[in-house]
């Protein structure tokens, strides 16, 4: 069957593989190379390959420690079924992604950030240990210390099979955010609306990549924080843990569901940021709209067309971040490419065997598919490794090798021992391949 | 007290499916399948996810000189009992080998009868219970492509109506389920049409749903009922020179 990433782009012709017991897994190892994949929530090509095995027959919860919120639970369980168990007693994902529909294999192959990295770092941050099926079909339960673990957190999948692990989630007291918008009418202000935010535990900004001149990098940020039961309106304070299933009309800065083709997206950009200048600088949202706006919106990927999106998530070291951000908004502006949700976050500091992360500054972008788009990457690329920058497998679906490795030669380590130790020969991706790791 | 299911095959997709849709109502919930100690993580993903109680019971359909023991063995006779137990077989090995048909039929149609028939007279003798029965489409008629396993579930599907029949004047319900296609262990790898595919989860929702409405019959994908009812009107001069 054709299989994709959730970008659309690339799509090869691939056997999908459902194993059901860890004995189905080994033997599937032995019968050659192959990559796990869980939801398929990474965008480009890091999760296909020949043969792709399908981890979501392993999808059970193996015991949670209501002391600690310790959650034990194999890898094909998704972050929106662990918070559809457990918030109703009140626990919560203490990194999470944009998407609630990925897998706990995927968060912890991509080692995923949530909007509070500047304050509790990315999602290995909260994993005890995790069960990996190596080569061999044995299944090594890396501990943090152990080198297996701090390869596999970030390592897209290709230390082995992800089969199960335990994280540690956050206390809430409630299902509610606090948000406060704030606004920056331009790059420079952005980035100091986020210097002087550092102690919110979220944030995040949306950023204008459309408009440019003086105005250019005028963002909104927003910020927020998990709600007490005592902050709550008298209405919500009875079942403080329970919101809603569906999103009634009134919550500040929700998404706007209409059709995402790329012409409209030169107007999404303006209107956006006019319709939430306007809007209440503070509000209560329910953790669904707040963490997974898009998730409301099903198979959101499909509204840009057959020809999909390309993803572009790069970070940037703090002492370049102002440059960089700088050269990379003029290069989109004058581009005329249109990026449909661009997102700008700081992330603290992180220093990982593989993570994406490190402090500094993380620009995502989106584009529909088109020439201009397509010519408009190899300049980003060559901007972001100008200022020391690296890229987002996760994200991923066209870095040219040969910049990857220039941006990021941790990899080429990691690249090595995988060739040593036979890694290389059991579990690869199309995206492994591409980028030669 | 909380009500309680049985489920029968606990293995089967249908049966996890229908396990975790009964616990999030806070049943709790009885596992019965062979090798039942291989459920474990099934069990502990119910205790998990909705804190409910499970035991988990060692039960072959084939074997029915041990039912009573079986019956005799759980936590509480069940509110409700549901039988997903099954196995389609494969047609050609069915009609070249009477012993691979004689598997197909008691697994679908001996099996299956004889313990909802011993539990009916428990339900019977206390006056309340639901038994639900997991048939099959292809019950509907027989078909060159898995008459065998058609016959099998032709023979549940009469059981059932026979016993709805029979304690209608109680207050035990009987209900059969017709799932049509189900993308499961199954059937993985058949090229099935997506319209007409329904995932466990939706033939999970769909019983629980006949339970709350109080439905006889149900199958999965309105479109089935459809579509069953025009092969069956199908004179047989027409039928037996058809390829379905």
């Amino acid at each position: 069957m054709n299989l994709s990433g959730w970008g659309q782009f690339p799509t090869l012709d691939a056997t999908v593989l459902h194993p059901r017991t860890e004995a189905d897994v080994a033997r599937t190892i032995a019968q050659g190379p192959l990559i796990a994949r869980g939801m398929g929530r990474a965008y480009g090509d890091a999760a296909i390959a020949r043969r792709t095995l399908s981890m979501r027959h392993f999808n059970r919860m193996i015991a949670f420690d209501g002391d600690t919120g310790q959650l034990i639970a194999e890898s094909g369980v998704t972050l929106g079924e662990i918070i559809d168990a457990l918030l109703p007693r009140g626990w919560f994902p203490a990194v999470t992604p944009g998407t609630k529909y990925v897998s706990l294999g995927g968060a912890i192959a991509a080692d995923v950030h949530g909007k509070n990295h500047h304050k509790d770092g990315s999602f290995g941050s909260f994993v005890d240990w995790i069960d990996v099926m190596g080569p061999e079909g044995t299944v090594t339960r890396a501990m943090a210390g152990d080198d297996l673990f701090h390869w596999t957190l970030g390592g897209m999948g290709l230390t082995g099979i992800i089969l199960r692990a335990a994280i540690r989630l956050r206390r809430v007291e409630s299902g509610w955010i606090h948000q406060n918008l704030h606004i920056a009418g331009n790059l420079s202000e952005a980035i100091d609306i986020f210097e002087d935010t550092a102690a919110a535990t979220y944030s995040v900004g949306w950023i204008d990549t459309v408009t440019g001149g003086a105005q250019m990098g005028r963002s909104l940020i927003m910020t927020g924080e998990h709600s007490t039961r005592a902050q709550l309106p008298l209405d919500k304070r009875a079942r403080p843990l329970a919101v809603p299933r569906r999103k009634g009309p009134g919550v500040p800065f929700n998404f706007p569901a209409f059709a995402l083709n790329p012409l409209s997206v030169r107007l999404f950009n303006m209107a956006y940021y006019n319709a939430n200048i306007r809007r209440p600088m503070a509000g209560l949202v329910d953790w669904d709209s707040y963490f997974y706006p898009l998730d409301s919106i099903d198979s959101w990927n499909r509204i840009y067309g057959a020809r999909g999106f390309m993803q572009f998530q790069c970070a940037l070291p703090l002492e370049s971040s102002r440059a960089g951000l700088d050269a990379l908004l003029k290069a989109i502006s004058d581009s005329g490419a249109s990026s449909f949700l661009s997102v700008l976050k700081r992330f603290g500091a992180q220093d990982s065997r593989l993570s994406f992360p490190t402090e500094g500054y993380t620009l995502a972008l989106d584009f529909p598919r088109s020439q201009r788009a397509i010519a408009l990457m190899p300049l980003l690329d060559k901007i972001t490794a100008d200022h020391g920058g690296r890229f987002y497998l996760a994200k991923d679906s066209r870095v040219r090798a040969g910049t990857f490795h220039q941006t990021d030669p941790r990899w080429t380590s990691f690249a090595a021992m995988r060739r040593e130790t036979g890694l290389a020969r059991a579990f690869a991706s199309a995206q492994s391949e591409r980028l030669s790791l | 007290m909380s009500s309680s299911i049985l489920i029968l095959g606990a293995r089967s997709d249908m049966a996890r499916a229908c396990a975790q849709r009964f616990a999030r109502e806070g049943y709790d919930i009885q596992l019965a399948a062979r090798d039942p100690e291989t459920l474990q993580p099934d069990a502990q993903d119910l205790r998990v996810r909705h804190g409910v109680t499970v035991s988990l019971h060692a039960f072959d359909a084939l074997d029915s000189a041990g039912f009573p023991e079986f019956l005799d063995g759980l936590p509480v006779l069940p509110n409700v009992v549901l039988c997903a137990v099954g196995a389609m077989g494969v047609q050609a090995d069915s009609q070249d080998d009477p012993s691979k048909a004689a598997a197909v039929l008691r697994a679908n149609f001996e099996g299956p009868a004889l313990i909802l028939g011993l539990i009916a007279n428990r339900f019977e003798a206390r006056d309340s219970g639901t038994i639900i029965g997991i048939s099959s489409v292809a019950g509907d008629r027989g078909r060159a492509s898995n008459y065998v396993y058609g016959a099998a579930k032709a023979g549940f599907t009469a059981f059932l109506s026979g016993l709805r029949n029979r304690l209608s004047k109680g207050k035990v319900r009987v209900v059969t389920v017709k799932p049509g296609f189900v993308a499961t262990k199954m059937t993985e790898g058949m090229d099935l049409p997506a319209r007409l595919t329904a995932q466990p989860d939706a033939v999970a929702d769909a019983i629980w749903n006949a339970l709350q409405k109080g439905k006889d019959v149900i199958y999965v994908k309105g479109l089935w009922r459809i579509i069953m009812t025009i092969i069956r009107l199908l004179p047989e001069a027409v039928f037996k020179k058809t390829s379905l």
